[in-house]
């Protein structure tokens, strides 16, 4: 590599400073995307990368920021190498910096391999298919918008909303059927509180997971740019940890909406044309580098599973970042204000929710042969019950024919014992089974969606008789 | 050979000196590691390059070699059941190069150089023959791959021979000195020639209720799909590629989802095309540029694909392609646009948006290929838009809109209940259905244009009553309207909605289309008849033949739904008896 000979080399021409970016002059043998070490007159060394080069100018994001920085003595060191961090199996039970840094006062770590945090896009070819279901415990994820490992199923919170008691809890929960393996966690702080981070902590701690979990913490104090490192930082142990050492990692990635601030803040730095309420154009292309890589590789055992919570805007879930997030992952979990209200716990609201890869992994063999019948016919009964919610606001309930009433009602059934169940954690069989004592509620001839086979089979009043 | 240094490196943008005599879309090699590019711009001595990979690691002064060649496609035998990327490098032998993840530099050829495939002629010594005659076939699968004179090329045969070659070898000589081999190169972003271009009047046949009977759209038409994420763009395309009624199907995954691709790869081998019964793999061309693979790929992407599309069309036969999504297409444009500090036009997308988008869609038609048989080849083009926000006043389904003859509108609040395929059906609307009339007419179906419009002015006038409803309440409906709604909702539930994983429903032939629609209007008739006489609706709606409708989609014999226009009959008779 020309890197080495290169590693000594530090010029003193930072020529303009503008946001987190400097811009350096007479620069020879710069690669792009490679790392700089930027030292301040008072001896402090930032870290920053390049991102544009010309002939004699190349422009550097700062992660720690430009404060300080002037363009008469601080120095800056080109490298020659990418961004890399040192990955290791004991990082598992240690806190890591947004930039891969321990932060916990610990030692540095002894590492394995050191790797290029931006990884390779995976060949499509060489994936493979997600299959196996993982049990969550929750009824709305289980039964409704089942979760398999390798899928990437973010959760869609608002401001105030419980995203991370219910994001805590699927952590603690999750299990493969049949395996009781548990998940490894690698857990992403994004530009979150102490408090919510700390929130975290101390649920693993009590439910002594803590040795299975890596946490990468950039907080809200910490520099905003760092951010737009610390997933792939924190994916690439995830990648470590994973295909090099067999594990199942989750990894929780929390809270992409201020991950993407810091790209719009680079993006206006640059100056670039804006797209959508300031956001660069390239952001689904820079999100997708995030989110792809989840999955899982033909011929190796780990796997990777992301939940990325996000905070909608304004609850608008047409915002950019969900609407994009949406249009990579495959399906996601939308949390309600309105059922919030309602007392609904955990408040999904189960309409706008999706899981993609739910027919890969439910079925017969896998959870049970009436588990999509189920799911179909709770989702249309339950709109059709929400529906009638509006009509009854305006005309009435008195208005309504009895189905009707019966459809009103099964729709708030649906809330209270379906989509609720606090610290519970039910199994496959209990989530089913609360389906179909619901589906009692209504005529039989109205569960269109369900085969004869299968009212026969399951159906309580049918069993009975 | 021209070459070039690096001056500027912004992403996937790279910007070269000293190439002076390049053309543009010239594939050019940048740096030591030899990434692919393209030149999308020439100014002076500079060249603007587009490169396929990832730029990382690339050093100003770096070597840019022009290699004199367009971006082509390698066409010929063995393109069947393969899977590329967006510049058509095997995605199976890229796993050999360089493993799991895919690493840059490596170029590899479209097919198999080494696979010796039996050739039999068609022309003898002596003829004559000119662009897009048939020299000879070769069975790839079911598939007669003919082989044909590459387009401007003409001669007279003075040696063709039988036997297995590899796709390089020659198979014919023209004028003792013109060899041809059965590959050909052709650069995708030119449109392979045709004689004449035909109007559509076939539908394509897809199986899918919502789109034979309610929105067809014809063998070498276009239809786009937009709508918001989660409304099931994905599972349509994935469907139509599976059941629409083409000899080949060519399926690019542009910008989209890795495990989608890896379902597609792992579902085809096993689905059976209902017509020949063959695994639906061997008709398939898969092109895969994932969406955190390198956009400037993408961008080539729906190119090769079309190219690919348009070689089988000038075989004579019926290709559909599905593009999902243009719309990661389009992003990747605009995000090349702005590297190139263009003047942005609406949404920061360039301002040659629409003429690109059009000129992709123009390359659909049902064609007279070239040559002297007269053979008829079609190509369909579907592509899914992908709406930020679902809205679709943006630029891309704006101008799709412009150009596509069928529209299939996802909606969000119908996805949300589960309605699949979620097309709206108030939005949605099909330019052919005059054109594609006498084709019904002569399958048997004399009455499908009727019955049709007949359901769209129901699914209307429910919209009207539900507004009603909404401000006063059912009760205050008369009885026939109520009786609209009641077939409305059987229209919708029991016709549109169709699953696409059920082993029955998710493949329903016309016939079935027909008697379908046509049971659940004649239940409309005679209740309308048998209130006239005095019937509460309330009573016909308990009738038992009522859930039977509800599980016709079920039924994989048509013969046992006829009946139940006859049954509704008696059930009524029945009715009035009682009175």
């Amino acid at each position: 590599m020309t890197g080495k000979s290169l590693a000594t080399r530090e010029t003193r021409t930072v020529h303009y400073v503008s946001g987190p970016l400097i811009f350096v002059q007479a620069v020879r043998g710069v690669s792009f995307g490679e790392i700089a070490r930027i030292i301040l007159p008072d001896g402090e060394v930032r870290t920053g990368q390049v991102l544009d080069i010309s002939r004699d100018m190349a422009v550097v994001q700062v992660f720690e920021g430009t404060s300080g920085i002037d363009n008469k003595l601080t120095g800056v060191q080109f490298t020659g190498e990418p961004f890399r961090i040192d990955v290791s199996p004991d990082m598992l039970g240690r806190t890591f910096s947004g930039v891969g840094k321990p932060r916990d006062g610990g030692p540095e770590i002894f590492p394995e391999a050191s790797v290029d945090i931006n990884g390779m896009p995976i060949n499509p070819y060489a994936r493979d298919k997600p299959a196996d279901f993982i049990q969550t415990g929750m009824s709305v994820i289980d039964g409704l918008n089942t979760l398999v490992r390798g899928q990437k199923l973010p959760i869609f919170s608002g401001a105030g909303l419980p995203a991370n008691k219910l994001a805590a809890q699927i952590a603690r929960q999750a299990q493969v059927r049949g395996e009781g393996e548990q998940f490894a966690v690698v857990f992403v702080a994004m530009g979150i509180t102490y408090k919510e981070a700390s929130f975290f902590m101390r649920d693993f701690e009590r439910t002594g997971a803590l040795e299975r979990v890596v946490f990468f913490m950039n907080l809200a104090d910490d520099p905003t740019i760092e951010r737009l490192a610390t997933p792939r930082c924190a994916l690439t142990a995830a990648e470590f940890l994973a295909y090099t050492h067999d594990l199942h990692v989750l990894v929780i990635l929390t809270d992409m909406i201020n991950y993407c601030e810091a790209l719009r803040e680079i993006s206006t730095a640059r100056e670039e044309v804006p797209g959508r309420r300031g956001y660069p154009g390239y952001m689904y292309t820079d999100l997708a580098t995030i989110y792809e890589r989840a999955g899982r590789i033909k011929g190796r055992k780990g796997s990777i599973t992301q939940i990325p919570i996000l905070t909608m805007p304004d609850d608008d879930i047409t915002h950019p970042v969900p609407d994009l997030t949406g249009y990579i992952t495959e399906g996601q979990i939308v949390l309600s204000r309105d059922l919030f209200r309602r007392g609904a716990d955990p408040p999904v609201d189960a309409l706008p929710c999706l899981s993609r890869l739910m027919n890969l992994g439910i079925g017969p063999g896998k959870t049970r042969e009436d588990h999509r019948n189920v799911a179909d016919q709770l989702y249309a009964s339950y709109a059709y019950g929400r529906d009638l919610r509006r009509l009854v606001a305006i005309v009435g309930e008195e208005a309504l024919t009895e189905l009707d009433k019966k459809y009103l009602k099964f729709a708030d059934e649906c809330e209270k014992k379906f989509i609720t169940q606090g610290d519970e954690n039910r199994t496959l069989e209990q989530t089913l089974s609360i389906a179909w004592n619901l589906f009692t509620m209504l005529p039989e001839e109205e569960l269109k969606r369900i085969k004869m086979d299968y009212i026969r089979k399951y159906h309580p009043v049918q069993k009975k008789g | 050979m021209i070459e070039g240094v690096v001056e500027r490196i912004t992403g996937p943008v790279v910007i070269a000196h000293g190439m002076k005599g390049s053309r543009m879309y010239d594939v050019v090699r940048v740096g030591k590691e030899q990434l692919n590019g393209e030149i999308i711009r020439l100014d002076g001595e500079s060249a603007v390059v587009q490169v396929y990979e990832d730029t990382s690691g690339l050093v100003i002064g770096e070597k840019v070699a022009n290699t004199g060649l367009p971006l082509s496609a390698e066409l010929g035998p063995g393109l069947l059941s393969s899977i590329y990327d967006g510049i058509q490098r095997p995605l199976p032998a890229l796993v050999k190069a360089s493993g799991s993840f895919i690493s840059r530099g490596i170029m590899l050829p479209g097919l198999d150089h080494e696979r010796k495939w039996s050739f039999s002629p068609r022309v003898k010594k002596g003829d004559r023959v000119a662009g897009g005659d048939i020299l000879g076939t070769v069975p790839e699968y079911h598939i007669e791959h003919r082989i044909l004179v590459p387009p401007g090329v003409s001669g007279t045969v003075t040696d063709v021979h039988a036997g297995d070659f590899t796709v390089t070898e020659p198979v014919c000589v023209l004028d003792g000195h013109t060899e041809i081999p059965m590959i050909q190169r052709w650069p995708v972003r030119k449109g392979r020639p045709y004689l004449t271009k035909q109007d559509p009047t076939i539908p394509l046949v897809t199986g899918q209720r919502i789109f034979d009977t309610m929105f067809p759209v014809t063998k070498g038409g276009t239809a786009m799909i937009p709508g918001g994420f989660g409304t099931g763009k994905t599972v349509a395309e994935q469907t139509l590629a599976k059941w629409s009624d083409t000899q080949i199907v060519v399926y690019i995954g542009c910008g989209e989802r890795g495990n989608e691709m890896t379902d597609v790869l792992t579902e085809f081998p096993e689905l059976q095309d209902p017509r020949t019964k063959r695994p639906l793999i061997q008709r398939t061309i898969l092109i895969a540029n994932t969406s955190n693979m390198p956009v400037a790929a993408r961008e080539a992407s729906i190119y090769t694909g079309i190219t690919m599309a348009e070689y089988y069309r000038d075989m004579g036969y019926d290709v559909s392609l599905m593009a999902d999504s243009t719309s990661r297409w389009g992003e990747a444009l605009r995000e090349v646009s702005g590297r190139l500090e263009e003047m942005p036009g609406e949404e920061g997308y360039p301002a040659y948006l629409a003429t690109r988008l059009a000129a992709f869609y123009e390359r659909a038609g049902r064609v007279v290929c070239l040559g002297s048989d007269g053979r008829v080849g079609s190509v369909t083009i579907v592509g899914a838009v992908s709406p930020p926000g679902g809205d679709f006043s943006e630029p891309i389904t704006q101008n799709t809109l412009r150009i596509a003859g069928t529209f299939w509108a996802l909606d969000t609040a119908l996805a949300y209940r589960r309605h699949f395929p979620s097309v709206n059906w108030i939005k949605s609307y099909s330019l052919y259905l005059e054109n594609i009339r006498d084709w019904f007419v002569q399958g048997g179906y004399p009455d499908w244009k009727e019955m049709r419009d007949t359901t769209m002015y129901l699914l209307q006038k429910e919209v009207e009553l539900q507004e009603i409803v909404q401000l006063v309440g059912p009760d205050a409906l008369p009885e026939s309207e109520k009786a609209i709604l009641e077939v409305t909702r059987m229209i919708r539930e029991d016709f549109l909605q169709q699953s696409a994983y059920h082993d029955v429903d998710s493949f329903c032939p016309m016939e079935k289309q027909y008697w379908m629609l046509r049971v659940i209007l004649s239940f409309y008739e005679r209740t309308n008849a048998a209130m006239a006489r005095g019937i509460s609706l309330a009573k016909v709606i308990k009738l038992p033949v009522k859930s039977e409708i509800g599980r016709m989609k079920e039924l994989s014999d048509v013969e046992k739904i006829k009946p139940l226009v006859a049954e509704i009959d008696r059930a009524i008779a029945a009715l009035e008896v009682e009175r």
